[in-house]
């Protein structure tokens, strides 16, 4: 059976939760260091990322989950701006995928929007809300662009890890989420 | 869809979920917002005076002057919001127009309209509105509010109409959810709220938007109390910039949001904190002075 972590400092984690369930995974949510020995993926949900960084810090969670290099992750939002080496203005908190990101790049919250958005390897359009989204700046050439909305970089996929600048969570389309599903199956064959 | 849709509900209610399992804090300069957002506020409220003051200066609340909610929208990235008056459609506007990512239509302020409150859905900016009971609550979602607080009293310190309202609301969606479907319409009579919000709650299993408590949260055992009683989040108000210690109450309070069930951390960020505001007991205000009943 496959667990899956959902970081559970503060933001959509009940969303996330019930997508994962909806496709047969375990889940758990993540507050604490040991947990991080229980689960064989770690979704890093949506929320305000400046509040997230603040509770990783304190609860001893940044160090731990920098240092790891096994646990496959996804962010979805504020996720993808922690799973980021580089972030405009601001420092870099996960450092796991080479891109430089930067927040609220589609404007404020009156600027938010949905739209129906191609991304690499799912065969239908998937539903994509974005909330106050950051957008990827600029990759390395390693990384893998999953998807864009107007020529801004709002999906990637490097090594063990995926982000988006959307909220999958918040619609009832669960590709996103199986995207991820397979990819930490993959990893943990590989593990084996 | 081949376009972007801005103003959506989902566009809307999803900003309102994205602040769950946080606080919101009250502020009146850019000082005191990163105090706030520094402490890991998840959002802060511009206003021009703090709920406490407000009832001491008597006199009409109205929308906060646009210079400080422009000094707190350049001075932190986490979303601001702000208030206007209780059906005033040009304040609503105003705000909506200057980008402020959340509107609050509030009780706090002295209420523009006693009979009808905002068309919510004419707005793309989202909107939050005070709620006492369900049928309140549904009446705002009804409108078209993307996030629901339970009123409280503001301003007191003292909180014992927040947890009033909470249990209220929490009472009232169970019975709902246990009722069956034939008895709804004459629970929406009941209650005077729309049949088709009751009938959302009923197959969602809980309200359609986040429910955050409000009005006299003064220290993190509070918060956590309202946490424990249901709430998505909370708004605290004067508890924050009232008190000795802002910065290390506005941590405290983070905190005790998230671990609300861990008594142990809550003990031990609650010690050495300074004195908290210095709070009203309600049954001593005069009914003109309550905030809560305003609106319906």
């Amino acid at each position: 059976m496959t667990t899956i972590g959902v970081l559970g400092m503060q933001g959509a984690i009940r969303e996330h939760v019930h997508m994962l369930e909806a496709l047969g995974a375990d889940t758990l949510v993540v507050r604490s260091v040991d947990d991080l020995n229980r689960i064989d993926g770690l979704v890093l949900p949506g929320g305000e990322s400046t509040a997230m960084r603040r509770l990783l810090d304190r609860y001893e969670l940044l160090e731990p989950l920098r240092e790891n290099t096994e646990l496959p992750m996804f962010g979805t939002c504020a996720g993808l701006i922690l799973l980021a080496t580089e972030v405009e203005g601001y420092n870099a908190h996960l450092r796991k995928i080479p891109m430089t990101v930067k927040r609220n790049a589609f404007g404020r919250q009156v600027d938010s929007f949905e739209v129906d958005l191609a991304v690499k390897g799912i065969d239908d359009a998937v539903e994509a809300v974005f909330i106050r989204a950051p957008q990827v700046a600029s990759v390395e050439a390693n990384v893998d662009v999953l998807a864009e909305v107007e020529e801004a970089i709002v999906a990637v996929r490097y090594d063990k890890y995926m982000a988006c600048s959307f909220h999958p969570e918040l619609t009832d389309d669960l590709s996103m989420h199986r995207y991820f599903l397979d990819m930490v199956e993959a990893t943990k064959r590989q593990l084996a | 869809m081949e376009k972007r849709q801005v103003g959506t509900d989902k566009v809307k209610r999803g900003m309102a979920e994205m602040q769950k399992g946080g606080v919101i804090m009250d502020v009146i300069n850019a000082e005191q917002a990163k105090i706030a957002e520094a402490a890991g506020a998840v959002a802060v409220m511009a206003l021009e005076r703090v709920p406490s003051d407000i009832r001491k200066m008597g006199g009409v609340a109205r929308m906060a002057d646009p210079t400080i909610i422009e000094d707190v929208m350049g001075a932190v990235s986490v979303p601001v919001m702000a208030k206007c008056r209780i059906g005033h459609i040009a304040e609503a506007r105003v705000l909506e127009s200057m980008g402020v990512d959340f509107i609050d239509e509030s009780e706090v302020l002295t209420p523009a309209d006693e009979e009808f409150h905002l068309y919510k859905r004419d707005y793309n900016a989202p909107f939050v509105c005070g709620a006492r009971d369900l049928g309140e609550a549904s009446r705002r979602i009804g409108e078209g509010a993307a996030m629901i607080r339970t009123k409280g009293e503001p301003g007191t310190g003292n909180i014992v109409e927040a947890v009033r309202h909470m249990r209220t609301v929490q009472a009232q969606v169970k019975r709902l959810l246990s009722m069956s479907v034939d008895e709804v319409m004459t629970e929406a009579r009941d209650l005077g709220a729309p049949f088709e919000v009751l009938m959302q709650i009923r197959e969602a299993g809980r309200l359609p938007v986040v429910n955050f408590a409000a009005g006299g949260i003064a220290t993190p055992a509070d918060a956590a109390l309202m946490m424990h009683l249901g709430a998505d989040g909370v708004f605290v108000g004067s508890g924050i910039f009232k008190a000795e210690n802002p910065e290390k109450f506005a941590r405290a309070i983070v905190e005790a949001t998230t671990y609300h069930d861990d008594y142990e951390r809550i003990a031990h960020l609650s010690k050495g904190l300074g004195e908290a505001m210095k709070g009203l007991d309600v049954r001593t205000l005069k009914p003109e002075e309550l905030m809560a009943p305003r609106g319906w």
